[in-house]
């Protein structure tokens, strides 16, 4: 009996797949069809908006900050958006179009395949010459009170059209990006769905927005962690519960700066990371908040999927997770050059872990891991330029010209 | 010595040039003000449970029952003996069991990742039983879970904590002694509503009683001595410390903001009827802590921190000062943060007792005593950097620098605040529709959307095939089969518990968009 209805309901099932509209985008041959759905982990409100639920919303936090223990809620984060929104988010996001010379898109350094980074020590311009620091993870954006290595950035919007307009990163322009996305039929459409109250041309307000929407739902909260943590005591194992309180010990002092829930505290520290061989000294936050006591300093990066995002550090000086906490545990100031003198942080100590608590705490850093929502990368993309990145660049490191005949 | 001076109050001498006009100006024409503080005006400026009078807070506290922050004691008892595992006792424990362990020598890291549990030691005719570290391992005690309880214990030779909180609420710490553990003796850290009280801590590198980032604190009947720091309160709300006897440290008793953490301010601390004696201990803070640079030699060290009150405290034979005001510009090896603000505001200096302080202070507590005029061996209060707002009444009792701008405080005592504790903060209530929900989407959503394909089947084919059994989904979802061929399998989520697989059940089943 019970099978009977189940053969009946797989065709039912069947139907439901092709006349679903995530496929319809891909599959018919002119259109581009947002999604009305919001994706995993959003609820889609009476308002129309994809709201954040997550388990950790069920625990508080002193003050609502975000930061503590096991069972502590989430900082305060972006959401809201439509489900239109977001996914033409996605789809400029995959689309090389935003770069000057066709040849990257956002995914190029925050590729799905390389945990949202992009796997180099430090990230590669549309010149084909390394940028000055790393791509950082994108999972878990949208709970950042600040963006970017030195922590310029105070929202979402104003970082993503950093990245574009810097002349050794995607090296567009305005003025130039206006005229792709208002010359594109699709994108005048598209962006007049997802933005139905706006009026007149594309801006670049609407693209962070969209942007916005979209890397607002990169969210990664069932790792084997977080299993723990709600209450199934062995999702970690003996080794992996050793390294967690050595992590989370006064001696390693990890967790002091990468605090539970998010693995980060979202400050600014100066640890003294070293500069690979041959590359000058990075003044970081310094510069941005005319803070001589700052030299040195970047944003705590998260440390969830970070056993996906190597190389390590805001130029890539460490190749391995353990190489990383090693730094660490060779003691405070190890590689401060000489003739720097840095405030370094009151955490970074000289903890002198045995080996044996080096590699638990690995082993712990292993437990973060959880891309389960890692978002579709579109078949197609409204420019017509291959998504994701444009061969023509892996082809050749200084490309002349890209798909559209534009001669960088 | 000199290295500690440098640390913390390196430019006091340039401050002392550049203001040292006015201070003698003020000196020469001051006159005195007596207060009485038997009558007089009450503090108000602290924190109460919503609707409670301090007549209620006073009258709970008189029958004890709010030092009870964890909650009434569960009915199920654990007995450890030597020999056997406290962790091992804690990992088979429900929430809601007390864990009696009797004496003998453990020699573990605890650490409580869940509610409700209560870690008391036996004493037997003076024998506690005792956690010792043999200077190997980290942390004695690392609690995460909320009401969680620990007493009578004794914890000695640690590497980094004795007690640890992180983000545990209504905790009490209580009767333990605790030597040479490493950096903090003790330290609860973005909780909310604790008790630290009756302990004997010493022997740390930092702070032997450290509250870091957290509310509703009652730091009372503590002996603290032979460290680095007493008691430290930092970056945190509402914190009564009382009846300490705090002795030789480097420095007594702290209220700081650091710079760089997530919570940025520290406000509302009183600091009352203590002892703050003969601390003068050599600071063998590691370099680079923040306590390094407390100059050996100071009762009561207040930095950034807003709205101190000081009052009723014997405050005797500390060599630097009895007393330091100061504000994040002075100390130079503080970080800067944008978004702390640096100087401390409103310190409220009521009636203590002074004798004996800043008898071999640093130069440049000698320096701003003679800018003001003041020669002599004697140095009560001394304040280099901004504190607008602040007061003091009965000035004319002490040796003061750099206090000459404040004023009368408007009140007198703090008769009207017994404490900042909270009841008992209840569990939040989770409906089970909200925490179907959330799993829902927090999980379920990934492979499965109401009306298409994803990686598995559609709501909709699950909610015809489940219709009134939301119990068969729970149960199916802990041990999936695969059933579909054209399908991956369904990974197992018998991670989470039945009574969360029941609710994401119950609520999939009336999904409907």
């Amino acid at each position: 009996m019970r099978a009977g209805i189940e053969g009946l309901l797989l065709g039912l099932l069947s139907l439901l797949a092709t006349a679903s509209p995530a496929s319809a985008a891909t599959a018919s041959g002119g259109g581009f069809e947002l999604s009305q759905r919001c994706p995993p982990s959003f609820e889609l409100t009476s308002r129309g908006v994809c709201e954040f639920r997550d388990r950790y919303q069920l625990y508080d936090s002193l003050q609502g900050r975000g930061v503590g223990g096991t069972r502590t809620s989430l900082p305060p984060h972006r959401d809201g958006f439509t489900p239109q929104q977001i996914d033409l988010g996605r789809y400029l996001f995959f689309d090389p179009v935003l770069s000057g010379d066709g040849t990257l898109s956002c995914a190029s350094c925050h590729r799905p395949d390389k945990g949202l980074a992009d796997g180099r020590p430090r990230s590669v311009g549309v010149d084909g010459r390394d940028v000055p620091r790393a791509a950082p993870t994108l999972w878990n954006v949208a709970f950042l009170k600040r963006l970017f290595w030195d922590a310029r950035a105070e929202s979402l919007e104003a970082q993503a059209l950093g990245p574009l307009f810097s002349p050794v990163e995607m090296g567009n322009e305005p003025a130039k990006l206006l005229k792709s996305l208002n010359g594109n039929a699709t994108y005048r459409r598209l962006f007049g769905e997802a933005f139905p109250s706006r009026q007149g041309a594309i801006t670049t307000d609407d693209v962070a927005s969209a942007l916005t929407a979209f890397e607002s739902t990169l969210v990664s909260f069932n790792s084997r962690y977080d299993r723990y943590v709600h209450g199934h005591a062995a999702a970690l194992n003996d080794r992996e519960l050793e390294g967690l309180n050595v992590f989370r010990s006064f001696v390693a002092r990890c967790s002091e700066c990468h605090t539970p829930p998010l693995f980060t505290n979202g400050e600014v520290a100066v640890i003294g990371a070293p500069e690979p061989k041959g590359r000058a000294f990075d003044a970081g936050a310094q510069d941005v908040f005319h803070a001589p006591k700052l030299r040195g300093g970047f944003r705590v990066p998260t440390l969830r999927n970070i056993a996906r995002t190597a190389p390590y550090m805001h130029s890539g000086a460490f190749t391995t997770l353990r190489e990383t906490v090693e730094f660490y545990n060779k003691g405070r100031g190890n590689a401060v050059p000489k003739g720097e003198q840095l405030y370094l942080h009151w955490h970074i100590s000289s903890p002198d872990l045995t080996e044996r608590e080096v590699d638990r705490i690995v082993d712990f850093l292993q437990t973060l891991t959880d891309e389960t929502f890692m978002p579709q990368v579109p078949e197609r993309v409204p420019s017509g330029l291959p998504p994701l990145d444009n061969p023509v660049r892996t082809a050749s490191a200084r490309p002349v010209a890209n798909s559209q005949g534009a001669v960088r | 010595m000199n290295k500690t001076i440098k640390g913390l109050l390196v430019a006091v001498a340039v401050v002392a040039a550049f203001a040292g006009g006015a201070y003698l100006g003020r000196a020469s024409k001051s006159k005195v003000v007596i207060t009485d503080t038997s009558a007089g005006a009450q503090y108000t400026g602290g924190f109460r449970a919503e609707g409670e009078t301090a007549e209620q807070v006073r009258a709970s506290m008189a029958a004890g029952s709010l030092r009870n922050v964890a909650g009434a004691a569960g009915s199920q008892v654990v007995v450890v003996k030597d020999g056997e595992s406290i962790l091992q006792a804690v990992k088979n424990a429900q929430p809601g069991t007390t864990i009696r362990v009797m004496p003998g020598t453990y020699h573990e890291t605890v650490y409580i990742d869940k509610d409700d549990i209560r870690i008391i030691g036996v004493i037997e005719a003076g024998r506690r039983p005792v956690l010792d570290g043999e200077k190997k391992l980290n942390d004695a005690i690392l609690y995460s879970g909320n009401n969680f309880v620990v007493e009578n214990l004794e914890i000695r030779n640690y590497k980094g904590n004795g007690v640890m909180g992180q983000a545990g609420n209504n905790f009490e710490i209580r009767n333990n002694v605790v030597v040479d553990t490493g950096v903090y003796g003790i330290f609860p850290q973005l909780g909310q509503n604790g008790v630290v009280e009756h302990n004997v801590v010493s022997g740390i590198a930092d702070a032997a009683i450290y509250v870091g980032m957290s509310d509703n604190i009652h730091v009372a009947h503590n002996e603290v001595f032979a460290s680095v720091a007493g008691i430290e309160i930092e970056n945190s709300r509402h914190a009564i410390v009382e009846n300490n006897y705090v002795h030789d440290n480097a420095g007594g008793l702290l209220a700081f903001v650091t710079p760089g953490l997530p919570i940025k301010t520290t406000q509302d601390v009183i600091f009352r009827n203590n002892f703050v004696v003969g601390n003068n201990h050599e600071n063998f803070g590691a370099p680079g802590s923040t306590v390094s640079g407390i100059p050996s030699g100071t009762g009561v060290l207040i930095m950034a921190a807003d709205d101190v009150v000081l009052e009723g405290n014997i405050i005797a034979d500390n060599k630097v000062a009895g007393v330091i005001i100061t504000d994040h510009g002075h100390a130079a090896n503080i970080t800067v943060d944008p978004e702390s603000e640096p100087n401390s505001d409103r310190v409220r200096l009521l009636d203590n007792v002074m004798l004996k302080n800043g008898y071999d202070t640093i130069p440049e507590g000698k320096a701003l005593l003679l800018a003001e005029g003041k020669g002599g061996k004697a140095l009560d209060i001394v304040r280099v950097g901004p504190s607008p707002g602040s007061c003091i009444i009965n000035r004319h009792q002490y040796v003061t620098a750099g206090v000459g701008d404040f004023g009368e405080c408007d009140f007198t005592n703090t008769d009207g605040i017994a404490t900042y504790l909270l009841p008992p903060v209840p569990p939040r209530k989770i409906d089970p529709s909200e925490r179907g929900k959330v799993a829902y989407l927090g999980i379920c959503s990934g492979c499965h959307i109401y009306n298409g394909r994803m990686i598995g089947p559609a709501v909709q084919v699950i909610q015809a095939l489940y219709l009134d059994n939301p119990q068969g989904i729970a149960d199916y979802i802990a041990q999936p089969v695969k059933k579909r061929p054209d399908y991956p399998e369904m990974p197992p989520q018998d991670y989470l518990d039945p009574e969360t697989r029941l609710a994401v059940a119950q609520y999939m089943l009336q999904v409907r968009n």
